[in-house]
């Protein structure tokens, strides 16, 4: 069928292409060495994951002003959090990473895995005083990869009008008997008990993992029978309607909406809710999340890292370094914290906080519990496991599988995938 | 997708055309057509550096990160090894593999269906000019220009379990609590009864558009001689669609088979997978965890893209078949 007027074009689009391909990779390799050049001038490059906050907010003003006592000016980019994460492995990729990169804690362990990341050993970013805990998260084979830059983590608000009504005394719930003691004078009374979200993304193993970890189990072995009665305590709690079907849907945000309402006794959420606690009109209180036979269940840590990614020209870390230690000083800590509704990462920082709002306490005591979900050098295992985790949550809850099944199905998919 | 749209549209227009243009050039004179060719690639340079940057390249890309083994060191240093088809034989041996098949098929069969026949019927009945039809069709649009996370949302609020307008709708009826997006055998159904409804609006106008193409006057010669409503129809109305149908489905098809958002947005493709389609699980693996894991994602993108091709290729063979009869 072929003619010959048919294989000329052929030919002709044959050429046009490699004629295309050639231009475009020209374009791509000059590209690329032109936007080096010119960003050695005075500018550096800072991304961050707050797109909320626009150039007139406090956070883009202590950038700037940090970025003027280095004498420098900074050019700031705010991205989604999980945006964040696949551009700076394009960015990498280019080799041309921002200056500064700020990032959500456990995608530390994955960039500092793909190489882009530099060691605070390299970069001299200054990490006294940190707590220990916290930066944790950071640490990949005994080398640090950034420095947070301030923390927060999960607790219980409670609503008091409901708990007097149901009469329960939290000061009583000490573990999660208690809790679950509690919970069913919630609904004994025809109110509704308690509130997370165990949707099936990374929220969803976040949310979980204070009672996992509240257990004792560990992340290396999900099939434990300690990790089985983590898992059996929440689907105990969905199957007798202490919590709500809807929680396997839940996204940290909608659940926070249900615990809003005003309805629910207990809502598992973060430190950043403190703000919309207040909003909304309800007389909470903050319990720390109960271990299984005790008080103060470890908790899992969030919040960004500040960390300089590798750059060919490696004078420029001094610079950097000396915006990242303007943003980390403990003046500075205490105003970015405020504003973002974190906790300090130092003690110092921390103490200066719950002067200005006592209101702090019982989240200081949560974080100095808390531990990071990368930390015990599991880097970028983490990510695998948690995904198998969330996934037995999600199998459980929904009643597709026992407590024990799925999360012995869970442990020998982490198992293969860590392989 | 992209490749079997333009296959799609080119077989549309061009069974009649390409011949007619093919025939004068076969003739003499080779100097003045060379020169004249060199002119015509010129004025198709511009397209084809469209085609092959935004298509041919990204697709080049795709099958590349499929057919590596790209870690996301080996991403950022660009010296993944090339594996052949470990990634394709890893995501067929993966328990998610089977499900996944079987809900994209569920998801697009059933969409397609529904969206088609409610369409059509809404488009006949449209057809009938009396008043208010054209405010009523207008309405019709709503789900169509809406953005897609507005609509979702919408639906999700609407099948919560514990608050949701459908469940106490349904308590009021004496039905108990129907976990929509939270139980394994309704999640799916939900979605897709989402995805019809948005998907109504598309079919109602390309047949609405269809049928203003059928001459009155075989209509008129129908009633002549006796046809009733139902027969008009099955013997006028749909026969004449038929062109229209089948370009309506495939487009449907495609776009049905890459639906992510409404499924995203109200389940995240859960509980427990129970609504993971192709399009949720490649995002899943590329862009959901913290640890990308981008060739597993192009595997299964590739596949989508297979997908559409093959539905691609039968609708130009039944095309071609129509025109020879």
């Amino acid at each position: 069928m072929i003619t010959r007027v048919r294989k000329g074009r052929l030919i002709g689009a044959a050429v046009v292409t490699a004629a295309v391909v050639a231009s475009l990779a020209g374009c791509s390799s000059s590209g690329g060495s032109g936007g080096d050049s010119s960003s050695s001038g005075g500018s550096y490059t800072f991304w961050d994951p707050y797109p909320q906050f626009d150039a007139s907010s406090d956070w883009a003003k202590l950038i700037d002003q940090c970025g003027s006592d280095a004498g420098v000016t900074i050019k700031r980019t705010g991205y989604d959090t999980t945006d964040l994460t696949n551009k700076a492995l394009l960015a990498g990729q280019q080799h041309n990473s921002p200056d500064l990169l700020l990032v959500d804690n456990p995608v530390v362990s994955t960039l500092a895995d793909a190489g882009i990341l530099t060691t605070t050993e390299e970069s001299k970013l200054d990490t006294t005083g940190i707590q220990k805990n916290i930066i944790n998260a950071g640490i990949v084979d005994g080398k640090t990869y950034g420095v947070p830059i301030g923390a927060n983590t999960l607790a219980l608000y409670y609503n008091k009008a409901v708990l007097s009504a149901a009469g329960v005394d939290v000061a009583s719930i000490t573990d999660w008997d208690s809790l679950t003691a509690a919970l069913a004078k919630v609904k004994a009374a025809g109110k509704k008990g308690i509130t997370f979200s165990a949707i099936g993304t990374e929220e969803g193993s976040f949310q979980f993992l204070p009672w996992f970890w509240g257990s004792g189990a560990d992340l290396m072995k999900l099939d434990s029978s300690k990790a089985v009665s983590a898992l059996a305590l929440w689907t105990d709690w969905v199957q007798k309607g202490y919590a709500p079907n809807s929680v396997i849907n839940n996204t940290q945000t909608t659940s926070w909406q249900e615990f809003a309402t005003g309805d629910f006794a207990f809502g598992e959420n973060g430190t950043w809710q403190l703000g919309n606690v207040k909003k909304a009109g309800i007389d909470y209180g903050i319990l720390n999340i109960p271990g299984a036979s005790g008080p103060n269940a470890p908790v899992p840590t969030g919040g960004e890292f500040m960390t300089i990614p590798v750059q060919k020209d490696t004078a420029r870390y001094a610079t950097s370094a000396k915006i990242a230690k303007c943003l980390t000083s403990t003046a500075n800590f205490v105003k970015t914290d405020n504003t973002l509704s974190y906790i300090a990462p130092t003690e110092a920082a921390q103490k200066q906080q719950v002067e200005q709002n006592p209101e702090l306490g019982p989240w200081v005591k949560a974080v100095a519990a808390a531990k990071g979900r990368t930390s015990d050098n599991l880097g970028t295992k983490y990510p695998k496991i948690s995904q198998q985790l969330w996934g037995a949550v999600q199998n459980a809850l929904s009643g597709t599988k026992s407590p024990e099944d799925a999360l012995k199905e869970a442990q020998t998919a982490a198992a293969a995938a860590l392989k | 997708m992209a490749v079997t749209q333009a296959a799609g549209t080119r077989s549309v227009r061009g069974t009649g055309g390409a011949a007619r243009s093919a025939s004068p050039g076969r003739g003499s004179r080779p100097r003045r057509r060379r020169s004249g060719q060199w002119a015509a690639w010129a004025f198709l340079a511009p397209v084809v550096i469209y085609m092959v940057a935004f298509y041919a390249y990204p697709l080049y890309r795709n099958l590349e990160l499929s057919l590596k083994d790209y870690t996301v060191r080996a991403f950022v240093e660009g010296n993944a090894p090339f594996v052949w088809f470990d990634n394709y034989v890893k995501v067929f041996q993966n328990p998610t593999f089977g499900p996944a098949l079987l809900h994209t098929a569920l998801f697009t069969v059933i969409s397609i269906v529904f969206q088609f026949g409610l369409g059509m019927a809404l488009a006949v009945f449209f057809f009938q000019n009396f008043r208010l039809s054209a405010t009523l069709r207008a309405l019709f649009l709503v789900p169509w220009l809406l953005p897609l996370i507005v609509s979702a949302s919408t639906w999700s609020w609407m099948l919560n379990s514990e608050s949701g307008v459908v469940n106490s709708v349904l308590e009021a009826f004496g039905v108990g609590q129907v976990n929509w997006l939270t139980s394994p055998q309704w999640a799916l159904t939900s979605v897709i009864i989402a995805n019809i409804w948005i998907g109504i609006p598309f079919n109602l106008v390309i047949l609405y558009s269809g049928l203003q193409n059928i001459s009155g006057d075989i209509y008129e010669a129908a009633a002549l001689d006796g046809a009733n409503g139902w027969q008009k129809f099955w013997r006028v109305t749909f026969p004449l669609l038929r062109p229209v149908s089948a370009i309506t489905i495939l487009l449907g098809l495609v776009y049905t088979l890459k639906v992510f958002d409404i499924i995203w947005i109200m389940t995240r493709g859960g509980p427990a997978n129970s609504s993971t389609t192709f399009a949720t699980w490649s995002y899943q693996l590329g862009f959901g965890s913290v640890l990308p894991d981008f060739s597993p994602a192009a595997a299964v993108g590739n596949l989508l893209i297979i997908l559409a091709l093959i539905f691609g290729l039968i609708y130009i063979r039944t095309q071609r078949k129509q025109d020879l009869t």
